[in-house]
């Protein structure tokens, strides 16, 4: 009961809290890229969840059970970026066999997540703060989660800003930076929940 | 491919400043292209950092082009995404071990933002859109362009963000002591709304100009 308590709140606190696009920066190109339509953007949410989820986990074991015990933990960013993109590789054949159409409607984007900074910049933060195996998990899954939820409530809020009339001058990534400091400013509401 | 070669061996003086200029400006990769945008938002809460960022994001890129240039005749296919990003991460590692012997206070602050310079679009963006195609002088030229660029960009983000959070540039205090410090500056809500505001003011006046 312990573990589970905890485990949800490292989950809370990656996901909400913590959240990776908001407090840490990371994915702020598939944010400002692919939020113009709110399918799009669950669609990156859904794939980009998958691929932190597994590569959270495998770079935890590689790194833990591997590196640090042969003494080469340099050679650490190497492996992780190793192990993200052939993981995105895998993704991008599994998907293309058996869901042809998905594919399709992703297009560039799926290659584009191995330079997504959320995925390496999850691990990095996994391995900062030391977290144990069951934690790397949970929390890569809740980081994913995160990222999904503020991706897709940016992509509503601009198809209604498509309607608005917004100053020639900041149309397009101006609007839409100032609405995710907007967003920030109502995710800091969460920042008492936890310690 | 023989223009291209041509283009690099031939033209002068002038190419090359030309490179070096439109990185610096026209084609400046934050406020023209929106590329690397989460360390610029990440680093900018002070001058020093700032710099620090774009010191070591400018090293990676010149190195890393400068690589890739040189063996792009061996490139061939998809895998050499593969081979750019295990480029840029061996030369990430080199500046991460560097900051960390001597600069340890930086290295600390900056944390994982140092690593993360491998998946910053700018520099996988130049190997593919530049190295892979022209000779190792071009190269270096519109690395160097870029590099300055981008530590330009984010000195002036974090002039502006140090100078209302803290009233002081490179922790020295410029602002009277009766200045109310606007502490959501330093917040990350502070570093999209400054950026926004800025991109919004750069857009109107460069359309003012032509």
């Amino acid at each position: 009961m312990d573990i589970v308590g905890h485990l949800v709140i490292v989950f809370i606190s990656i996901a909400l809290v913590n959240n990776l696009v908001l407090t840490k920066f990371l994915g702020i190109c598939p944010y400002l890229g692919v939020s113009r339509r709110i399918d799009m953007a669950f669609g990156m949410g859904c794939a980009v969840t998958f691929v932190i989820t597994i590569s959270g986990t495998v770079t935890w074991l590689i790194n833990n059970l591997v590196l640090q015990k042969i003494g080469m933990d340099y050679l650490k960013y190497i492996a992780f970026i190793m192990v993200i993109a052939s993981m995105v590789q895998l993704v991008e054949m599994y998907v293309r066999k058996f869901f042809p159409p998905l594919y399709e409607s992703f297009g560039i984007f799926l290659p584009l997540i191995t330079t997504n900074c959320a995925i390496l910049g999850t691990c990095l933060f996994i391995d900062l703060w030391g977290y144990g195996f069951l934690e790397a998990l949970v929390g890569s899954f809740g980081g994913g989660l995160g990222f999904t939820l503020v991706i897709c409530m940016m992509g509503g809020i601009r198809e209604n800003l498509e309607w608005a009339d917004v100053p020639k001058a900041l149309r397009g990534a101006g609007i839409t930076l100032i609405t995710a400091a907007i967003m920030t400013l109502a995710f800091m509401g969460f920042s008492g929940m936890i310690k | 491919m023989a223009g291209q070669t041509d283009n690099s061996t031939t033209a002068g003086r002038p190419a090359w400043l030309a490179h070096l200029i439109r990185g610096l400006w026209q084609e400046n990769a934050i406020f023209r292209q929106l590329l690397g945008m989460c360390p610029t938002l990440a680093v900018t809460a002070a001058l020093k950092p700032a710099l620090t960022m774009g010191a070591a994001t400018t090293f990676v890129l010149v190195c890393s082009n400068l690589v890739v240039s040189a063996m792009r005749k061996l490139l061939v296919g998809h895998l050499r995404i593969l081979m750019f990003t295990l480029t840029i991460a061996a030369f990430v590692t080199v500046a991460d071990l560097l900051l960390q012997a001597f600069l340890p206070e930086m290295s600390e602050r900056l944390g994982p933002y140092v690593p993360l310079i491998i998946v910053n679009c700018l520099i996988i963006g130049r190997a593919e859109a530049c190295a892979s195609r022209q000779g190792v002088w071009t190269s270096l030229a519109d690395a160097l362009g870029m590099g300055l660029g981008f530590t330009l960009a984010l000195c002036i983000l974090a002039t502006v963000r140090e100078l209302l959070a803290d009233g002081a540039l490179f922790e020295i205090a410029i602002l009277p002591a009766s200045f109310e410090n606007w502490n959501v500056m330093k917040l990350p809500a502070g570093a999209f709304l400054t950026l926004g505001i800025l991109l919004g003011l750069s857009n109107h006046f460069l359309r003012k100009g032509k």
